[in-house]
């Protein structure tokens, strides 16, 4: 049983920007999401949370999981006091296995970490939680070589109930990190 | 100091402390939800409807629920503008409220007090209108911590989860729009208010975590209460610009200073 279908699935906001999109993801599996800029990628992820329309085709979530979405920007207030720890602690977050790079991050306020610490924080709270669907939009953006490479390994430590899709302009990126990939770029209706 | 704990002014402080305590708590989320403005709309609705409500001889809880009910249908009709939205409630409230004590003789005095804090001549009704929203108050603020700073930072969980987030969106709206206009009532419109922004404003800058932004607001709320109640009663001054000043002189100091203090050490 598939973790998310898509058959020949349409979407967009007033009309459909991405048609014909079909694939299966399951448990264990990540798969990359590429495309031009534009080509409806994040309006893909919109829709599972009910901020996109599906025009044509069925999606289908299995019954009983739970998703977490780290969007393209994740919410971080400005002059706000919230630790690292309680931060995670909002998705009910693992800390014990964190690795040591992001433990030392969380006895800080979330406000006070750079652009790439705050990404590779906010990804954990996603994968370390206990949502076996998980989506990530630009996983790394902010992030530097050995954010990269940090990345890398938390994706491939994954747990093996959990499956993931991820969307990336970086193809080396997405080769490494993913088990299947799919190019939007042909399935973008600019003009529907 | 022997004048606050005079049985005369029992029941006022026991009133204003449950106030000073839950404000500053309900500042916090409000922060959170970058909605603070939204508390001086609101306190201004439900004060317009409790006036229009003893016009008619409703008892404060009566009237109270019932601005309540309405200053949520308000806000949630004015939310999708933001800030302008909160500021048209406001304004729907102060010219209501305004209009209806102008043309009602007992409307005029209630008017002031709304205005000036009649904390002094509160009775055991405010008192039992104060513990009847504290009590669920107090009890469901870890669970809408939790949920609605998840919905702040993890926006899109809960439509994607498909969860009934409607029951601690809408618990904390209306709880809210109670304690408003009931701690408004006796406080004043504007010292509630500055209950709600001051104490958040002042130790969001320095603290580290929520938890101690949560304790470190509510004792700010309760000391600036304890001093304004004292000093408005020795010095024989109106409560809610008393209350005010205190709160504003207290938040520029622990603003300004502390954060240079811990830079320092």
């Amino acid at each position: 049983m598939p973790l998310l279908s898509l058959n020949d699935v349409a979407v967009g906001y007033h009309k459909p920007i991405l048609t014909h999109v079909s694939f299966h993801l399951e448990a264990g599996q990540v798969l990359g999401l590429l495309g031009s800029n534009g080509c409806g990628k994040s309006t893909l992820f919109k829709m599972f949370c009910g901020e996109a329309q599906c025009f044509a085709g069925t999606w289908h979530k299995a019954t009983g999981i739970k998703v977490s979405i780290q969007k393209q920007h994740p919410v971080r207030l400005f002059n706000f006091p919230l630790s690292g720890y309680e931060y995670l602690r909002l998705m009910q977050a693992d800390t014990q296995s964190m690795p040591e790079r992001l433990a030392a991050l969380c006895s800080k306020r979330v406000d006070s970490l750079s652009g790439g610490q705050f990404q590779l924080l906010s990804i954990w709270a996603c994968l370390a939680s206990s949502s076996q669907l998980i989506l990530l939009d630009e996983p790394t953006n902010n992030l530097d070589p050995t954010g990269v490479s940090l990345l890398l390994t938390l994706l491939s430590h994954r747990r093996h109930e959990q499956g993931i899709i991820l969307i990336s302009h970086d193809k080396d990126f997405v080769q490494a990190a993913t088990t299947q990939q799919l190019d939007l770029t042909a399935l973008h209706q600019p003009d529907f | 100091m022997q004048l606050i704990f005079d049985p005369l002014f029992q029941v006022p402080l026991l009133v204003g402390l449950c106030a000073s305590l839950l404000l500053p708590l309900l500042g916090c989320l409000l922060h959170a939800r970058e909605e603070w403005l939204a508390a001086l709309g609101v306190a201004h609705i439900t004060a317009a409807v409790q006036l229009l409500g003893a016009a008619v001889e409703m008892s404060l809880l009566a009237s109270g629920g019932l601005g309540a009910i309405v200053a949520v249908i308000a806000k949630q009709l004015s939310a999708q503008q933001g800030n302008l939205g909160y500021a048209l409630l406001m304004l729907v409230g102060w010219a209501t409220l305004y209009l209806v004590a102008a043309n009602s003789a007992l409307g005029e005095s209630l008017a002031h007090a709304l205005s000036d804090g009649q904390i002094f001549l509160v009775g055991k009704e405010q008192l039992l209108a104060m513990l009847l929203v504290a009590i669920p108050f107090l009890v469901c603020l870890p669970w809408w911590s939790q949920r609605l700073l998840r919905a702040r930072f993890f926006a899109g969980y809960e439509q994607a989860n498909q969860l009934s987030a409607w029951r601690w969106h809408g618990s904390f709206d209306l709880l809210t729009a109670l304690l408003l206009a009931f701690a408004s009532a006796s406080l004043g419109l504007m010292a509630s208010f500055a209950l709600v922004v001051l104490p958040a404003w002042a130790v969001f800058a320095w603290c580290q975590t929520w938890r101690m932004a949560l304790i470190g607001s509510a004792i700010f709320g309760v000391v600036g209460y304890l001093l304004a109640f004292a000093l408005a009663l020795s010095y024989d001054q109106p409560f809610a610009p008393v209350q005010v000043s205190v709160l504003l002189a207290m938040a520029i100091i622990l603003r300004g200073v502390v954060p240079k203090m811990i830079k320092k050490s």
